[in-house]
């Protein structure tokens, strides 16, 4: 449980800095009057869709956490058999990597007000994101091929749910993805879409970034960070 | 409909601003069934967690009858018993308290305490409630499946939530997880709402520090348990692939019916870390909505400014920090590295700190308050009492050494029926009381009100306290019959029988409850907008029950904090947050 208690001391502070920010020492009983007189305490600047995107990439985040979490519990049990982990899944990475930048370059071009290129990188990045989903499958299909099956050592459990649960957050993106896509491909003002653009692009980035830890967890280049996680606190 | 943008300077609204988007129901469906709005959805909401929780209530009849009069029913039989006790406390725990306290008094409140039009997100908030009835739905559907409901206890410990001879293991606990990862999936769509609503769409001059207790609770605990249930979610999803596709996450290789079975090398512990670091936040997730709840119904009933209100900010906030490090005390007995129990004891000790300052803060904010004891302040005033007591058995369990001895008692039943059943259960009675006729525009009727409440409140005392008694004496909980135990005393035995009396009593008496609800809203003294004269916003609105966007034209400006009560020279004894400066300090002025 080491790796979800840092996490939380990570959201611990983030939050303690927010509300440091927010005159928790005020006296509000002596403070009447009208707005503008009490600085301070005021909503983020941020538009709320944004913001709900931060709160949710900490839940999806604490979510994943609490996965590598049991996964290094279970890992020090004597019958872990780490398993081979196929080559594709570097080809896959590369992929998703592609549909990172792909949608970075969409945004760019958002700001920049040119339709044609958000267009051409949303679609860009939604079929690179489909490909990495059908290679993950065929990852999938290689190792019970190679004998490698679900219930066959938790090693190989850990690798299809972890997969899985990535991939599935993968295919809710999509969905924001293909709304957004179907949105200015009707024509919408890029200027109304450019938001829209900005969250998927994040939540993309977001995605790589937990598949990056992920594939480190699973080809075991981090077993000997888990290790001093592990001593750290137990 | 017209919103005053959010930057306009010294609350002076332009004479002239655009028109905003709201999200319009534009047919009977869309109005009352498929609402976005988050009044609506609140109402769905609490609606559906009662009708479950009366299925989880009677279930507790059919438990009491069975240990008060042990082998006169033969309609219940062990098998059964297991799946009562268990479907009792998930449901009251997750379905019931959770979703009515977050999902109904959240969605309510939230929108009109700050001050906005709705919540953020209202196609979300409104996918949150469906997903949430579907959970309920898949729940229920396992008292009708072939097995029957899973007997697993509410804590669903592997190995044997899963292995046969554990009632449900066909359909049961499939169905219980799957109810469960649904559950999450809708309670994270309305955390995100609760969260960022209140983080974004204040109204005008409503800073944090200005924010009512309640709003301060419920976002709090929302925040807690978007963090918290994901480890639920993990461990229901790992239990279910144990029990489907027979991977051994949690599943260490033993014997079962005689052969032994496919699994192998499993942690059992590992799943009782992942629920505990879900379960004890979720004791907080229920009670700090109480807390906020109560914490309003005591100031306007005393008409007092509650006492210590950064005090009472700051307690919130520190209780939801640290409950997240305290969930191994649930597994004292569990076989854990045994000097974790040093450390979580400690942790769990340094909680009962913030909760002893709101505690002392109720208190003094009674103290030579103009206390009117309606129903909803007796309720609150009922919940003080039963808070403290099962805080107080709370230190008992809390410490290792005694902890050990009283585990699996009824001691502990007694224990977390006081601190979340009973508590909690008395504020949101005492909240529907105080906000009925803010949804209805009629009042509930006193005199049925007052006698809910005694009924309520001595007839759990007569319940619980002699609980502590029998798990004194080491009367285990779980057990279907008590047999011929030497260390149970006949007078156990009959006390049993007195529990199980009162219980039911107690349990119809909720009935006059639901009858007052039902009457009341034809026939109930009508309200007016602010029956309580309260200083709050949602009691400010210009249509009661509030209209389709809340505020009518324009959005409230906020002026003042959420408690003057009783200000020395105002000319009445309570202060609406929305009131302008103006008129108040002239006459302070003049009485100074």
């Amino acid at each position: 449980m080491s790796a979800i208690v840092l996490f939380l001391a990570m959201i611990a502070i983030i939050a303690g800095w927010w509300l440091s920010q927010q005159r928790l020492t005020a006296k509000p009983w002596l403070e009447e009057g009208s707005v503008g007189d009490f600085p301070g305490g005021d909503a983020m600047a941020w538009p709320a869709a944004k913001v709900g995107l931060g709160v949710f990439l900490a839940v999806a985040s604490c979510l994943f956490v609490l996965f590598i979490s049991a996964y290094s519990m279970r890992m020090s049990v004597v019958d872990w058999r780490a398993l081979p982990v196929p080559k594709l899944l570097w080809l896959n990475t590369g992929v998703l990597v592609l549909s990172s930048v792909a949608l970075q370059w969409s945004y760019v071009a958002a700001r920049r007000g040119d339709a044609e290129s958000v267009m051409v990188g949303l679609l860009a990045g939604g079929v690179a994101a489909v490909i990495f989903l059908a290679g993950q499958l065929l990852a999938w299909q290689q190792l019970s091929a190679a004998g490698y099956f679900v219930a066959s050592n938790p090693a190989n459990s850990f690798f299809y749910l972890l997969t899985a649960v990535h991939g599935l957050h993968l295919t809710g993106g999509l969905v924001a993805l293909g709304r957004t896509s179907a949105k200015v491909w009707r024509g919408a003002e890029i200027a109304d879409m450019r938001l829209s653009v900005e969250l998927c692009t994040i939540y993309w980035h977001f995605l790589l970034l937990v598949w990056l830890v992920l594939l480190g967890l699973l080809t075991g280049w981090t077993d000997n960070f888990v290790d001093i996680c592990r001593q750290l606190l137990s | 409909m017209v919103d005053v943008p959010y930057d306009t300077v010294a609350g002076i609204p332009p004479a002239e601003v655009p028109d905003v988007e709201l999200y319009h129901p534009r047919s009977w469906w869309t109005r009352y069934v498929f609402s976005q709005d988050a009044k609506v959805i609140a109402i769905q909401y609490a609606l559906t967690a009662s009708a479950i929780g009366l299925v989880a209530l009677a279930l507790s009849w059919l438990m009491r009858l069975q240990l008060g009069f042990p082998g006169t029913f033969s309609f219940i039989d062990a098998n059964q018993y297991l799946q009562f006790i268990t479907m009792h406390g998930m449901i009251m725990v997750i379905y019931l308290l959770t979703a009515l306290f977050l999902g109904g008094f959240g969605n309510y409140l939230i929108p009109l305490m700050v001050g906005a039009r709705d919540m953020v997100f209202p196609y979300v908030n409104m996918l949150s409630y469906w997903v949430y009835l579907l959970a309920v739905l898949v729940l229920a559907s396992t008292f009708f499946v072939p097995g029957g409901p899973t007997g697993a206890g509410w804590t669903l410990y592997p190995p044997q939530a899963i292995l046969s001879g554990t009632p449900g293991q066909d359909w049961g606990i499939i169905l219980m997880m799957s109810s469960l990862i649904l559950f999450i999936i809708g309670f994270t769509m309305g955390g995100l709402n609760y969260v960022v609503t209140v983080l974004q769409a204040r109204t005008r001059g409503m800073t944090l520090m200005r924010l009512p207790l309640t709003v301060w609770g419920i976002f709090t605990a929302t925040v807690m348990a978007l963090l918290a249930f994901p480890a639920l979610f993990v461990a229901s999803v790992m239990l279910l692939l144990d029990r489907l596709l027979g991977t051994s996450f949690f599943m260490p290789s033993l014997v079962e019916m005689g052969q032994l079975s496919k699994y192998g090398g499993g942690s059992p512990l590992l799943f009782q870390h992942l629920f505990w670091f879900f379960g004890h936040p979720e004791v907080y997730i229920v009670a700090l909505p109480a807390f906020g709840i109560v914490s309003d119904l005591i100031s306007t009933h005393a008409r007092k400014n509650i006492f210590g209100y950064r005090m009472m900010v700051w307690a919130i906030v520190a209780i939801g920090a640290l409950s997240f490090i305290v969930w191994a005390h649930h597994m004292y007995v569990s076989g854990m590295f045994p000097q974790f129990g040093y450390f979580f004891a400690t942790t769990t000790l340094i909680i009962a700190i913030p909760t002893a300052i709101k505690v002392y803060n109720w208190v003094l904010t009674l103290w030579r308050g103009d206390i009117h004891l309606r129903v909803p302040m007796l309720f609150a005033l009922g919940f003080i009492i039963t808070f403290v007591n099962g805080g107080l058995t709370g230190l008992f369990l809390g410490n290792v050494v005694v902890d050990v001895p009283l585990s699996d008692t009824m001691f502990v039943v007694a224990h977390f029926h006081m601190v979340m059943g009973v508590a909690p259960i008395m504020v949101v009675l005492g909240a529907i009381y105080h906000w009925y006729p803010k949804v209805t525009g009629r009042m509930l009727n006193d005199a049925l009100g007052k006698f809910h409440f005694w009924v309520t409140f001595l007839g759990a005392y007569l319940i619980f306290f002699p609980m502590h008694y029998l798990g004194l004496l080491g009367v285990p909980r779980r057990y279907f019959e008590l047999g011929d135990a030497a260390f149970i005393p006949p007078s156990a035995h009959s006390l049993n029988a007195f529990i199980s009396v009162v219980a039911l009593t107690v349990g119809f008496s909720q009935m006059v409850f639901l009858f007052n609800l039902a009457w009341s809203l034809f026939k109930g003294e009508p309200s007016g907008g602010n029956p309580w004269r309260a200083t709050t916003l949602e009691w400010q609105t210009p249509e009661t029950p509030p209209g389709h966007g809340n505020w009518g034209k324009e959005l409230p400006i906020v002026y003042r904090w959420a408690y003057d009560y009783s200000v020395p020279g105002a000319e009445e004894d309570f202060i609406p947050q929305n009131q302008p400066p103006r008129a108040t300090r002239a006459v302070q002025g003049a009485a100074s």
